[in-house]
């Protein structure tokens, strides 16, 4: 053994330098065609509309495209349209028929799966590596899985009737997950026969246009599927248009709220999927450096921008300093910067917008005499970026620990017993995700028996399959999206019905021409309510 | 030999490793894109990080003075630097001594009944002690499989701090042979057990044994060591060994060395490569930068 000198204790520091840098990786965007402008998507075409919206690149501030505002008369076209083709075709196409049309469109965008991520990166600022490999498979995942289900919804759900489809779908989502949100909104609508009206986030508008271009090379039925674009009022319109059956909303809980107001006292069906605070618990027994990557994981994927984020880090107090230790080491080889850069972990903020509430939490957080910790990070001069960010110090009543930043920022909290965890964790208004890590099986299983949230991870965090529902408790919404339980918000269950039973034996229907199917239809709005 | 019975050795816990993350970890840091500069002068890193390596049965001493030469001088009509170490059998080290005098190239050599590492305590002992009588800079030991998969943790340590004494002045590279430890928590263990004996490096695999070196079994002795320097501030080197034969994966070690153990470790001092034939394909690989395209595998010498 050769003599080797032990550093002093205080510099046993691990220096993440640029003694070997690597060089710009950049994805080209070649690829990716745009227009110029686009209008809105109704009954199988896009329209010409008054007033376009540019949608930027935050990674850039540089316009991409600019997209047509909707306004109430665009939204009752589209309310139109979707009537129109969910009475004249879809509702009464047999669900093999239309599988065939979802599994088309998850071919289609596994085809064109290049194009889509790097529009996703490019409108929306996530890393082309997250885009590359979570959202874009995962879209088409979703479309596949519930293909699957079109055809055998009759028999595959429990009670002795047929499910029906409900009609006209108003589904509103989000700026996180672009694409992915309209997957998880469309495919489940499709497969169980109804008609949709879809809004995307007013700043990342563009990949669904894309999506609205493969609908049309897939054949849909004209009308099955219409996107309007616009902010918050078309949002509404769409909520309070009269002709429209089931709203879903993937978003901030003040709108939530909102929304369930405008609907209180009518019948139209609601499901919302709202914010989170989800809480990382990490047991003294739990695998540390794979915990560490979880943490990382769980608040810095999607630049924090994830309803279901493990923002409240709950770690046990025997091993909180080697936790925040290793996590600062690990954060300061997080690479942030240009979204299309393959080696970038961080990409840019989703919005001006965005970024300011960011900034203000996290004032009021160092003001609130919590201690941050941020490496240090070249920032490019344009566009919205913020560093991964954590704080320490921190206790339950601070803000930053109680309310959604939305953003790569991270509140460390210790705890001493698993009661206490539990306690801490569900110390909150939302109830969407959690995560847990120990290395004992027995306490995975107790410790999510406890927390009431939708979501519960055990030794990972941010892991999504179609097959797994997906949803929350409290002010985080209801409903739940993915798998067979996905299915449900979308369909009336005749043993719930206030419809009668429709025999199956031959006896008449009540809509004679629709003798391909069996399915009666409900009409739940005829008095225009 | 009778080595004096120290106060029994208890290994400290060490962090439980889960299986799926820790391979997604390493999955993750594998999808880095190393492109140009980054290539190059990870790659030219990489050859002097190189431990040139023959261990067979038919190795002569001409194929020695060959390996030893291409050591030197990986191309001649390009000034890269020369490799690590070249690594051969014990009765070889003279040859090899002799082939590199002059030069910065180390001899290592493997001793310690290697690869099985099936023999008595004393007879391992004495063949270090050969290998570094006949001038080694570095000694490539075998831990004691046996006693470490029956639990005699005490007697791994034992017998690796004795070997690290007789190993004197030369670096010890203690090589755990992750494929028989087969979980991640074993690596881990043994990692520990080493460091804590005095070795120099810890290394993956004899080369004899499938799996050899994976990525995750290097990311877990990576944080291994990470925590042992923080615990104790001595440095270990890290070498990976066996089935690395291409750029593309080594260039991705080497990315795993910089985001889990950064600056300090990115120097020959602290990280190998075992490899007997991955010389050539960081050569192809230069070379296809320096030109844009690849030349045929006819203008590479053999090693």
């Amino acid at each position: 053994m050769a003599e080797l000198e032990a550093a002093p204790d205080t510099a046993r520091e691990l220096l993440f330098g640029d003694e070997w840098e690597y060089a710009p990786a950049p994805q080209s965007a070649d690829h990716v065609r745009l227009e110029e402008r686009y209008g809105p998507f109704i009954d199988g075409e896009f329209r010409e509309t008054d007033e376009y919206f540019p949608s930027i690149n935050p990674a850039t501030e540089e316009t991409l495209a600019e997209v047509g505002m909707a306004d109430a008369g665009t939204v009752d076209d589209a309310v139109s349209a979707a009537r129109e083709a969910y009475e004249s075709t879809w509702r009464d196409l047999p669900g093999k028929e239309r599988a065939k049309y979802i599994y088309r469109i998850g071919r289609m965008i596994k085809e064109k799966s290049r194009e889509f991520a790097v529009l996703e990166s490019m409108d929306g600022g996530k890393p082309i590596r997250e885009s590359r490999d979570m959202d874009i498979p995962l879209v088409a995942a979703h479309f596949f899985h519930y293909a699957g289900w079109a055809d055998k919804l009759e028999y595959s759900l429990p009670g002795p009737g047929r499910p029906e489809s409900l009609g006209v779908c108003g589904q509103i989502i989000p700026w996180n997950f672009p694409l992915l949100m309209a997957a998880w909104k469309l495919a489940p609508a499709l497969a169980t026969g109804n008609t949709v009206v879809l809004k995307p986030a007013e700043t990342t508008p563009l990949t669904a246009v894309k999506l609205a271009e493969v609908i049309q090379e897939a054949g849909l039925p004209p009308g099955v599927v219409n996107i309007v674009q616009g902010a918050g009022e078309v949002g509404s319109a769409i909520v309070e248009h009269p002709d429209v059956d089931k709203i879903a909303f993937t978003g901030s809980t003040e709108v939530g709220k909102h929304i369930q107001k405008q609907l209180a006292g009518s019948t139209k069906r609601l499901t919302l999927e709202l914010g989170g605070k989800g809480a990382n618990i990490i047991f003294e027994d739990a695998p540390i450096d794979q915990a560490v990557k979880g943490i990382v994981d769980g608040i810095y994927f999607n630049q924090g921008h994830v309803c279901c984020a493990g923002s409240r880090l709950l770690v046990q107090e025997s091993v909180a300093e080697e936790v925040t230790q290793k996590l600062r080491d690990r954060i300061s080889t997080l690479r942030v910067g240009h979204p299309l850069d393959k080696n970038t972990d961080i990409g840019a903020i989703n919005s001006k917008q965005q970024l300011e509430k960011i900034r203000r939490l996290v004032d009021i957080g160092e003001q609130e005499g919590a201690d941050k910790f941020q490496p240090e990070c070249d920032l490019p001069e344009n566009g919205f970026w913020f560093p991964p960010t954590f704080f320490t110090n921190v206790t339950q009543s601070h803000r930053i620990a109680q309310e959604e930043i939305f953003g790569p920022v991270l509140s460390v909290t210790t705890f001493r017993t698993p009661e206490e965890a539990v306690e801490r964790a569900n110390n909150t208004e939302y109830g969407l995700a959690s995560g847990i890590w120990s290395d004992k099986g027995s306490k995975l299983f107790s410790i999510s028996q406890a927390l009431k949230n939708g979501v519960i991870w055990g030794n990972t965090y941010n892991k999504f399959d179609p097959a797994s529902p997906f949803g929350g408790y409290k002010e985080s919404g209801f409903g739940r999206e993915g798998g067979m339980h996905g299915l449900l918000p979308y369909l009336e269950h005749p043993s719930q019905s206030w419809q009668p039973q429709t025999p199956t034996n031959g006896s008449p229907s009540t809509k004679p021409e629709s003798s391909t199917s069996v399915e009666a239809s409900p009409e739940p709005k005829a008095d225009g309510t | 030999m009778q080595r004096p019975r120290t106060a029994a050795y208890r290994p400290p816990q060490v962090p439980s490793v889960d299986q799926v993350a820790a391979e997604e970890r390493a999955a993750r840091l594998a999808s880095r894109s190393i492109k140009k500069d980054a290539k190059v002068e990870g790659l030219k890193r990489l050859i002097a990080m190189l431990d040139l390596t023959t261990l067979e049965g038919a190795d002569t001493p001409g194929k020695v003075k060959s390996l030893c030469q291409k050591a030197r001088t990986p191309d001649p009509d390009r000034d890269y630097p020369s490799v690590g170490a070249v690594c051969v059998y014990p009765p070889m080290v003279p040859v090899a001594r002799e082939q590199v005098a002059g030069t910065d190239i180390n001899v290592a050599s493997v001793a310690s009944y290697f690869p099985s590492g099936q023999a008595a305590l004393d007879e391992r002992v004495e063949e270090v002690e050969r290998v570094r009588d006949a001038g080694a800079d570095e000694i490539d030991v075998v831990i004691n499989r046996n006693a470490f998969l029956s639990g005699e943790y005490g007697r791994v340590h034992r017998e690796i701090s004795a070997l690290a004494e007789a190993s004197g002045d030369a670096h010890l590279k203690v090589i755990l042979e992750t494929g028989e430890l087969e979980t991640y928590d074993a690596v881990r263990l043994a990692s520990r057990i080493a460091m804590d004996a005095g070795a120099d490096f810890i290394k993956t695999s004899t080369g004899k044994v499938k799996p050899a070196a994976t990525m995750p079994v290097t990311l877990v002795m990576l944080e291994a060591i990470r925590d042992f320097y923080r615990e104790t501030g001595r440095k270990v080197g890290m070498k990976p060994a066996g089935g690395i034969r291409e750029a593309k994966p080594a260039l991705r070690y080497l990315v795993l060395v910089k985001e889990t153990l950064g600056d300090d470790w990115l120097t020959p001092e602290r990280f190998r490569i075992g490899a007997s034939s991955l010389l050539n394909d960081l050569l192809l690989q230069l070379e296809k930068e320096r030109q844009g395209r690849y030349h045929s595998k006819r203008y590479l010498s053999l090693g």
